[in-house]
């Protein structure tokens, strides 16, 4: 069946869409949530599992006291209360990636609730309200055999590893967020970058959405428009459930397609199937797994074999003593005092370099210089080799020196790309690797004499044109000077050195 | 005297004394085993060969001056349920038949450090449902007294096996009476410590918040120096207490020369009467005439709630026992029913549950799902739970006035094999009084009261103490068994073994 | 207190992932519904003001340290498997989706 789809701008005319987002942020602990397995991405298979997360007869679970932690200041960070009373709860259904055919949640008694983080879209902020964060464990990974697509439909059988079973995930809820309008998908995709930005500031996950290190659910439904005159008490529509939205531009994309193709639906005079969908990175679109009843049945009950979370109030003050700046005021303060403009700020922040540039500024150099180092030449090594910015192999401190080497004159930006290319390569300090691989810059006045000499000689018929006055010819030259000196001149120079023989 | 007649504790004596050595006693009880096991059917799994190994080593230690407890080279016997490495565990079931564990209980982990051989793993109501281990899956296990009756539930195999004289010492595991019933029908001595003191990290869990893992012997000082042995905080079970498990080998000793002086006994109430078979209810009666003599000063006290405490127990249960066992389901260990055509993972897993469990687990759990469905989770699961803090509340009011609790352990001997079997509430009533201390997690003991003059078969008196006062129920059982010993002139022996 | 239908026992069945045939869903029912029967005593003794024990020990905040403990091997973890494929538990064909 294919959807027929309204579009975009039309969608508003006659109805109202409302939100709701789930996240689940997998906790960087050293262990799993109930077991002393380590929490580790890229382990072979079901090499990372113990008698409890691998669900076997006799087994018991330990809550990781560092996972309660994480929560509650992940709870304060968004401004919720921290319960003074909760439970896990068994969550109960049978799924081969769920290793107890239970998932150890939180139910009715979440650790952390009422809270609201504010985000802000082309100006305008929005209050996001938190409705809860509470604490579960992740599932194990299921890759489907057989069937054209290793998607689980025609597969002809599957293989489950463990290694997954029993992350600590926190699953963070907010409240039906109505009142967007238009915006509300870049609403939708503002609020996980900013959930993503307080999470990687708390420094309790990694955040990645690229690895499910952080996945989100987009619900939506659409609400008719009130009839106009009448003040707007608006019922909230069927929602969908759109599982592991796994990128900002997904989340937005996901929005949009799904408030298209619910108004398509709602005009044709059909109901909206409350019902999971799956998100297509390729196409942008969405479509229908599971159904989901009101009557879905999880059995919740409260879990025997773990006794009740109360924590003492001084220790939830002491962990709100250390909570990271909120990251809203520390970007317009560092905005401030870095004199970046609002599109540098936004890409700086998009790319995750924000403490890196204030790192290497606070390593002494110019906020310029630090955003321009991190934002190309390492930003470009990130993407190629396929990690983080924070990963790239590069310290604030290195690049700090690195832009000393180049204010004093020892190196070019050219040359500097390949003290760079040391560093990646761990080759030592910034100043040894010049050393070692010869970089400097040639301050030596004869020899560059003689370099400019053998270049003007060379190419009799582009010195001619300088000497007509046509000084932009004097790039060939440079370029000449250069080759022969193998990068390690002072281009400036070079240049001067041109212009005074040709006057 | 042979040395499978003696007890634990003389077998200790006789290793540090030299007279004897592990393996002599090891490969006793594995011949006795051989002689009558055929007939008992305790052991679902008999380990020779592991056996011996052990004893071997024990005998090493104890000659190199080295022995690591004083029942190092003692035998002991296992409850299919908990788990063993390199050991079947199958819990009486056939979804688990030939799983071997990758990991020891805790308790288990416990025996084999302090050195006592493990014989082999005995018979049990399948997943520990039941009150006459005729609910295993491999075929029940009969009563050393008459082969004809059923030794109790779920932990027959345990004490079976020591009545039979096949070990000295068992494992047991006690959810709503299954060490103190099975201990009462059999002329053992079962006790269930507080919750929470004895590990449960590698018990296949029945219901989490009323299991209890506990010692199965033939005398109360036994089951004092076993207990000490497996109790004490675990860091692996959440719900594992920290106070130290000592004191109970001295609580026996000091009990056993019988001065109960100053000591309040609450009988109580609501735990006899109409349905209690007389010969019980005689038997029981004088030994609380004993008791008084020994100097205790008994009086009658009420506990309304534990009218209760049956229908809450098999609400509870099933709701936990649902979801424990949901993990048998055919995709990481265990049997797996593949039907014909092309089943999908979810066919395959009810395929599986639908041939691996016994009729009785599966009621359990179709009564478990229906307790914890939404619309009626209050109704049952919920209201279940408030039974329990009015149980708790009654046992806080007794104690305020009384030391120990004590009543009959079963309402009736040994009943028949095939009795009960199709008669879900009969079986159930078996447990009657000692589901109350399960709910509240009190500690509990069952020792043998002598014989009811109608059938000649064992008698169980149950005695109780709070949260925590394990000793009480030390002192006082040791006090009773050794008066009603003087006055049979030797302990109880089952006759069908005798031969 | 209500009874239990057969249709009733056989959607709990299917929650419960077991294949009860027609003959065992006719056995079940009525027993179900007998031992119903006996449990439903205790509605209405306990009132609103009673608050639920879920556990015998009022035990609060019991954390481990979040330091690595040994793992099993891929060798011990898969011991017990019915079937294996690349160091992998090797399962049906899954129908729904995850939940
Ligand atoms: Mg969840
Ligand atoms: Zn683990």
């Amino acid at each position: 069946m294919t959807d027929t789809l309204v579009p975009f701008e039309d969608v508003l005319k006659d109805f109202d869409p409302a939100l709701g987002l789930e996240v689940h942020v997998e906790l960087n602990t050293a262990t799993k949530m109930f077991c002393g397995c380590p929490n580790e991405f890229g382990a072979e298979p079901n090499s990372q599992v113990c008698p409890t997360c691998l669900g076997l007869p006799g087994a018991m679970p330990v809550v990781n006291g560092k996972a309660v932690e994480s929560a509650i200041r992940i709870g304060l960070a968004l401004n919720c209360t921290i319960a003074e009373w909760c439970r896990f709860a068994r969550k109960n259904y049978f799924y081969p990636d769920m290793p107890k055919n239970f998932q150890t949640s939180q139910y009715d008694e979440p650790i952390a609730f009422d809270g609201y983080l504010d985000v802000e879209v082309e100006g305008e902020t929005f209050r996001i309200e938190i409705e809860r964060a509470h604490m579960e464990e992740d599932t194990g990974k299921t890759t489907h055999i057989g069937g054209a697509t290793g998607r689980i439909h025609g597969a002809d059988h599957s293989l489950v590893d463990y290694n997954r079973a029993g992350i600590p995930l926190i699953e963070i809820v907010t409240k039906p967020i109505t009142g967007t309008g238009a915006k509300a998908p870049l609403v939708a995709r503002a609020y996980v970058a900013a959930l993503r930005e307080l999470i990687l500031a708390l420094g309790v996950s990694d955040a990645r959405m690229e690895q499910g290190s952080m996945r989100c659910d987009v619900n939506l439904s659409l609400a008719p428009k009130p009839s106009s005159g009448e003040p707007g008490e608006t019922k909230l529509g069927t929602r969908t459930e759109t599982k592991n939205v796994n990128s900002l531009r997904s989340v937005e994309r996901a929005v949009r397609f799904e408030m298209s193709r619910h108004a398509g639906v709602l005009l044709s005079g059909a109901k909206i199937l409350q019902e999971t969908r799956h998100f297509h990175e390729d196409t942008g679109t969405t479509s229908a797994g599971r159904e989901k009843s009101d009557a879905e049945d999880y059995r919740y009950f409260p879990e025997p074999d773990l006794v009740p979370i109360a924590p003492a109030r001084e220790w939830v003050e002491e962990l709100r003593g250390t909570l990271p700046e909120p990251p809203s005021e520390r970007r317009a303060r560092l905005q401030g005092e870095w004199g970046f403009s609002d599109l540098e700020m936004r890409d700086a922040a998009a790319a995750g370099a924000l403490s890196l540039i204030e790192e290497t500024v606070a390593a002494g150099a110019a906020p310029q210089a630090a955003r321009k180092w991190w934002l190309s030449e390492l930003a470009r090594r990130a993407n190629d080799t396929g990690v983080e910015l924070t990963d790239v192999g590069v310290t604030p401190a290195q690049v700090a020196e690195v832009q000393k080497l180049v204010e004093a004159g020892t190196v070019n930006d050219k040359l500097a790309r390949q003290v760079f290319e040391g560093l990646y390569a761990g080759e030592g300090s910034p100043a040894e690797i010049v050393a070692a691989r010869g970089l400097a810059v040639v301050s030596d006045e004869g020899a560059l004499s003689a370099a400019v000499d053998n270049a003007i000689a060379a190419n009799p018929d582009v010195a001619d044109k300088i000497r007509d006055g046509k000084v932009a010819a004097a790039g060939a030259l440079i370029g000449a000077v250069m080759k022969e000196m193998r990068g390690q001149a002072d281009a400036g120079r070079v240049r001067e050195l041109i212009l005074e023989k040709l006057a | 005297m042979s040395w499978i007649e003696k007890t634990a504790a003389e077998l200790a004596d006789a290793l540090a004394a030299g007279e004897t050595t592990s393996v002599e006693l090891t490969q006793a009880h594995l011949d006795r085993i051989g002689a009558v096991d055929g007939d008992v059917h305790a052991f679902l799994h008999v380990d020779t060969e592991g056996a011996l190994a052990q004893a071997q080593a024990s005998d090493e230690r104890r000659t190199a001056g080295a022995a690591k407890h004083a029942l190092d080279g003692v035998p002991i016997a296992v409850k299919d349920v908990l788990t063993t490495t390199g050991l079947p565990t199958t819990c009486g079931s056939k979804i688990l038949e030939g799983w071997i564990p990758p990991y020891d209980a805790t308790v288990v982990a416990r025996l084999k450090a302090a050195g006592l051989p493990i014989l082999g793993k005995t018979n049990m109501d399948e997943f520990a449902m039941g009150s006459s281990t005729e609910h295993s899956a491999y075929g029940p296990t009969r009563n050393p007294w008459d082969l004809d009756r059923i030794p109790g539930g779920s932990g027959g195999g345990s004490a079976a096996a020591v009545a039979a004289f096949e070990a000295p010492l068992a494992l047991g595991t006690d959810t709503g009476g299954s060490i103190r019933q099975p201990g009462a029908v059999t002329g053992t001595v079962g006790v269930k410590p507080t919750y929470g003191s004895v590990s449960r990290y590698g018990l296949v869990a029945l219901a989490n918040s009323l299991d209890q893992v506990g010692p199965v012997t033939r005398t109360v000082l036994d089951s004092a120096l076993l207990h000490e042995l497996i109790g004490g905080h675990d860091p692996l079970d959440s719900t594992s207490t920290t106070t130290p498990v000592t004191g109970l080998v001295e609580a026996a000793r000091q009990g056993a020369t019988g001065d109960l002086s100053g000591l309040k006994v609450g009988v109580i109430k609501e735990l006899a009467g109409d349905g209690w078979q007389a010969g019980v209810m005689q038997r029981f009666q004088e030994s609380v005439d004993l008791l008084t003599k020994l100097g205790a000063d008994v009086v009658e006290v009420s506990a309304p709630n534990f009218v209760h405490a049956m229908a809450a127990y098999y609400l509870i249960l099933p709701a936990e026992a649902s979801s424990n066992l949901a993990k048998f389901d055919a995709m990481r260990y265990g049997l797996r029913v593949t039907p014909d055509g092309d089943p999908s993972a979810e066919d395959v897993m009810k395929a599986t549950r639908d041939a691996g469990f016994g009729d009785e687990v599966k009621r359990r759990i179709i009564l478990g799902t229906y307790a914890l469905s939404s619309g009626y989770y209050d109704a049952y699961y919920g209201q279940a739970q408030k039974i329990r803090t009015l149980i708790i509340e009654d046992f806080n009011r007794a104690y305020a006035d009384v030391d120990v609790l004590v009543s009959p352990t079963a309402p009736t001997t040994a009943f028949k094999l095939g009795e009960k079997l199709d008669d879900p509430i009969a079986m159930y009533l078996n447990d009657l009084a000692t589901i109350p201390a399960n709910l509240a997690g009190v500690p509990g003991i069952s020792v043998p009261a002598g014989l009811a003059p109608e059938d000649g078969l064992p008698v169980g008196f149950q005695i109780l103490a709070p949260i925590l006062e394990d000793a009480r129920v030390y002192r006082v059982g040791a006090a009773l068994e050794s008066a009603l010993v003087q006055q049979w002139g030797g302990p109880l022996v089952a006759p069908e073994v005798r031969k | 207190m209500p009874e239990i239908t057969r249709d009733e026992v056989a959607h709990l069945a299917d929650l419960a992932r077991i294949d009860l045939d027609d003959a065992e869903l006719d056995h079940l029912a009525p027993q179900l519904n007998v031992i119903l029967d006996s449990v439903a005593s205790i509605q209405g003794v306990a009132g609103d003001d009673v608050i639920p024990t879920s556990h015998p020990l009022p035990l609060t905040n019991v954390f481990r340290d979040d330091v690595v403990r040994p793992c099993l091997t891929p060798e011990q973890a898969l011991s017990g498997a019915p079937a294996v494929e690349e160091q992998r538990f090797s399962v049906p064909r899954i129908l729904g989706d995850e939940q």
